[in-house]
């Protein structure tokens, strides 16, 4: 063996055995793949030749995948050895990379804002470039908007108090916390609901406000939903006792998602209700 | 496996060591959570892909060997063709080979790792690329067909000119291959960071691996970006939001911003694996070291950063203002001095080296000089004013499949018989795989050569038809790409002779120039490897 090839090795056997979770053979991934393309066709053709029978057993399937697939891996959490200190430090790095490729996901659509709001001009056939667009009445941004704002705020406190209720082994806490968090979520995603009934603008055929604000509060919105469930999990798990001190990255992992949900809202308040707000509409 | 005894008595709730003889085909191939099955399934993948993909090149060929309609019935028969072409090729050969191929089987053989960090996670990225390719297919098929150009600028693609839902399937076809590179650059990362064996910091992991970490963070980081670009043509086209449509206030450009933050990281994406591949084969029939190793490695991390913004060189010609033009083509060219390093430390890496001539070294040398023809017409297109000259010429056709038809592939080529006796235990017949190099050599450079001279003399890309003035070099190159065709029926020849060989190869079969930890493993390698670590000093 050459001993100065990059940066001078030398390979021995250090007699440790392999600390990872070699994953047992599974029918989920490509169940999942399938269901997830059939999902994604079932689109086009609902779109296009208005038969959703394909979107539906799409979305069934892949309901059903996501159900067996993590009923699995928190059965495998559950046994011993096979979720070791560095199999749960591999997990820690996997949610860090899933939720950094999610901000970049939200930066397309910021971009699509910026884009329009910093440069209007560039927008051919407007003589008098404006952001938002002539006409268009927006949300007064201290109305629900700012409800919104605060009700989850306070849910990123109610999930550190969870947290913290898991830390000092007080299930009750933890159990309280969650829930409020939970109902928070909810409260959350209805007065939105309710919001995108008052609009002053129309999505189809509304031209680019309605366009940029829907897509990007909408998908926010459909993040709060994944973060609210997979919290309503965590508080099912915490029922259950599935939490300790020591291990409930289940917990982290949806206590995270939840922040990033929420630090993205506060991009949203502050730049398209607040900084992007026109003309208010009143009702 | 001897190493099967190691695991009793280590706390395993249950028999996850299991040898693979014990599973059914099912087990082994469709659910299966083994980097090496895996990587297997996405070099066949990728293959089948890359046939499709030259096949498509073929019938382009024969369209331009002569002014005139040949081949296509229409216009937008010749644009679905363009459209499947570079798709194919890019998300559906050359980044499964090399990136889900290469580096699900290499990864952790090269770091000491048992597997990969998320097993299952690794086969939805493989097989969500068959419900993609099936999508891609569709966009062919389906109507008239999806033909706005793998760049998918509207207005172009939007419901007007790409009507009917040929072209939503291949933006779902996109969605799905997204997924799957994003999952796929999860599981890399986590994996790298993770699962290095004793001993192994970053400064000593060998420059294939840098090359995927730095490839995964590209992936990671853009992908999502194409993402929302695509979804938001997807709701212009389907739902009725004006992002791209001036008459509703959007704006066109926008796609082209948000396309190309995505579309320039993944020319690297496409590359940089190459690279890593390239610097082990260079070493290993150099018999030394690779010259430079942290200069390579951090090469690559910075053209990863660079790359991320110089993206608006794609759109010198889209009415940005001069000073966004000065800045995009200064940092373009910034790219060229870590590019620089690269090749001038392979050559370093050979110069009095012992340098044996086998057929991967064949196609890493290849590679350079290729390589090194399209870096230098990059930097020419990197220049705001010329590129107002050939913008969307021949001349850009010429220098992207350099450095990607040729780069890239000859970089998949160079892994494949470099590795192809670790992975199957069989060895690839010399004199075929040298002939097999020559014929590709020769058969893509007549191709693209001649098309710097067409793009030079104004030739557009994307058209169909042509004046009778580009004659003459259209024939040469299509005899070039004839020439390629036939090198890759060779290729499938040698796959036959490969695998029908009775030779059984020794754990490390180049000798001492092959100094990573793939080497110290059997050919083939125990279904399982490392099940006790090893220790790197």
């Amino acid at each position: 063996m050459s001993s100065d090839s990059h940066g001078a090795t030398s390979i021995t056997s250090s007699g440790l055995k392999q600390p990872y979770h070699l994953v047992d053979p599974s029918p989920w991934p490509i169940i999942g793949a399938f269901t997830g393309g059939a999902t994604l066709t079932g689109i086009v053709l609902a779109a296009h030749y208005h038969s959703w029978w394909m979107l539906i057993l799409g979305l069934i399937g892949t309901l059903v995948v996501m159900y067996g697939w993590w009923r699995d891996v928190l059965k495998e959490s559950s046994t011993p050895g096979l979720h070791s200190t560095i199999v749960r430090l591999g997990l820690r790095y996997g949610v860090i990379m899933f939720i950094a490729s999610e901000v970049m996901f939200f930066v397309g659509f910021f971009w699509a804002f910026f884009h329009f709001a910093l440069y209007p001009e560039h927008v051919l056939g407007v003589v008098n470039p404006t952001w938002p667009p002539p006409g268009v009445l927006t949300f007064d941004p201290w109305g629900l908007p700012f409800l919104n704002t605060m009700i989850l705020l306070l849910s990123g406190t109610t999930v550190t108090w969870a947290h913290h209720g898991i830390l000092h082994n007080d299930r009750k806490a933890l159990i309280q916390g969650l829930t409020i968090t939970v109902v928070l979520g909810l409260l959350f995603t209805c007065l939105q609901a309710w919001e995108y009934s008052l609009a002053p603008f129309k999505f189809f055929g509304g031209g680019v406000y309605p366009a940029v604000f829907f897509l990007a509060t909408g998908f926010h919105g459909f993040h709060v939903i994944i973060g609210t469930i997979f919290l309503a999990v965590c508080l099912l798990r915490a029922t259950k006792g599935h939490f300790t001190a020591e291990r409930h990255f289940g917990f982290e992992a949806a206590a995270w998602y939840w922040h990033f949900v929420d630090v993205v809202w506060l991009f949203l308040f502050i730049c398209v209700y607040w900084w992007g707000a026109g003309e208010i509409a009143h009702h | 496996m001897s190493a099967q005894d190691h695991a009793a008595g280590h706390g395993h709730g249950h028999d996850d060591h299991h040898h693979h003889a014990e599973l059914s085909f099912a087990q082994r191939w469709l659910f299966s959570t083994n980097h090496k099955d895996i990587g297997t399934l996405y070099i066949i993948f990728g293959l089948i892909g890359g046939i499709c993909g030259l096949i498509i090149s073929v019938l382009m060929r024969m369209e331009l060997q002569s002014p005139g309609m040949q081949v296509f019935s229409s216009g937008q028969a010749w644009n679905a063709a363009i459209t499947s072409h570079g798709l194919l090729m890019i998300f559906f050969s050359v980044m499964p080979v090399l990136i889900g191929g290469f580096g699900n089987w290499f990864i952790p053989l090269m770091i000491g790792a048992p597997d990969m960090a998320f097993p299952r996670l690794n086969n939805i990225s493989f097989w969500l690329l068959v419900p993609a390719f099936a999508l891609i297919m569709a966009g062919q098929f389906v109507g008239s067909g999806a033909g706005p150009g793998w760049t998918l600028y509207p207005p172009l693609s939007n419901a007007t000119y790409q009507s009917g839902p040929a072209l939503d399937f291949v933006l779902f076809a996109l969605h799905l291959a997204g997924i799957s590179s994003l999952l796929g650059a999860i599981n890399f990362i986590t994996t790298i960071f993770n699962m290095r064996a004793p001993g192994m910091t970053l400064h000593k992991m060998p420059l294939f691996i840098w090359a995927m970490l730095v490839t995964a963070f590209l992936l990671l980081l853009s992908v999502p970006v194409l993402a929302g670009a695509i979804t938001m043509l997807i709701t212009d086209r389907n739902f009725g939001t004006a992002f791209f449509e001036p008459s509703g206030g959007g704006d066109p450009v926008l796609f082209q911003h948000l396309f190309w933050f995505f579309g320039h990281p993944e020319v690297y994406i496409m590359i940089l694996p190459a690279f890593g591949v390239i610097s082990h084969i260079i070493s290993t029939f150099s018999r030394k070291p690779v010259f430079g190793y942290l200069g390579m490695a951090y090469a690559m991390v910075a053209i990863g950063v660079v790359g991320f913004v110089v993206w608006a060189h794609h759109m010198f010609i889209s009415g940005m203002d001069v000073d966004t033009r000065a800045y995009f083509m200064a940092a373009t060219m910034i790219i060229a001095v870590p590019t620089g390093i690269k090749i001038f430390s392979w050559i370093a890496t050979m110069w009095g080296g012992s340098i044996e001539m086998k057929t991967p070294m064949l196609w890493a040398v290849g590679f350079i000089f290729v390589f090194t023809l399209g870096g230098v017409t990059g930097v020419v297109l990197a220049n705001a004013g010329i590129d107002q000259y050939v913008h969307n010429t021949y001349y850009v056709i010429a220098h992207f499949h350099y450095v990607l038809s040729l780069g890239a592939v000859f970089g998949i080529f160079a892994g494949f018989y470099y590795w192809i006796g670790k992975m199957s235990g069989r060895q690839y017949p010399e004199q075929l795989g040298k002939l097999h190099f020559w014929m590709t050599f020769v058969g893509v450079n007549l191709t693209f050569f001649p098309m710097h001279f067409l793009g030079l003399a104004g030739m557009p890309r994307r058209y169909v038809d042509y004046p009778d003035a580009f004659a003459g070099w259209n024939m040469v190159a299509s005899i070039g790409a004839y020439i390629g065709a036939a090198s890759m029926v060779l290729f499938l020849y040698v796959i036959y002779r490969t695998f029908t060989s009775k030779e059984r190869l020794a754990d490390n079969y180049w000798g001492e120039g092959a100094t990573t930890l793939e080497w110290t493993q059997s050919s083939p390698p125990a279904f399982h490897t490392y099940e006790v670590l090893p220790r790197i000093r």
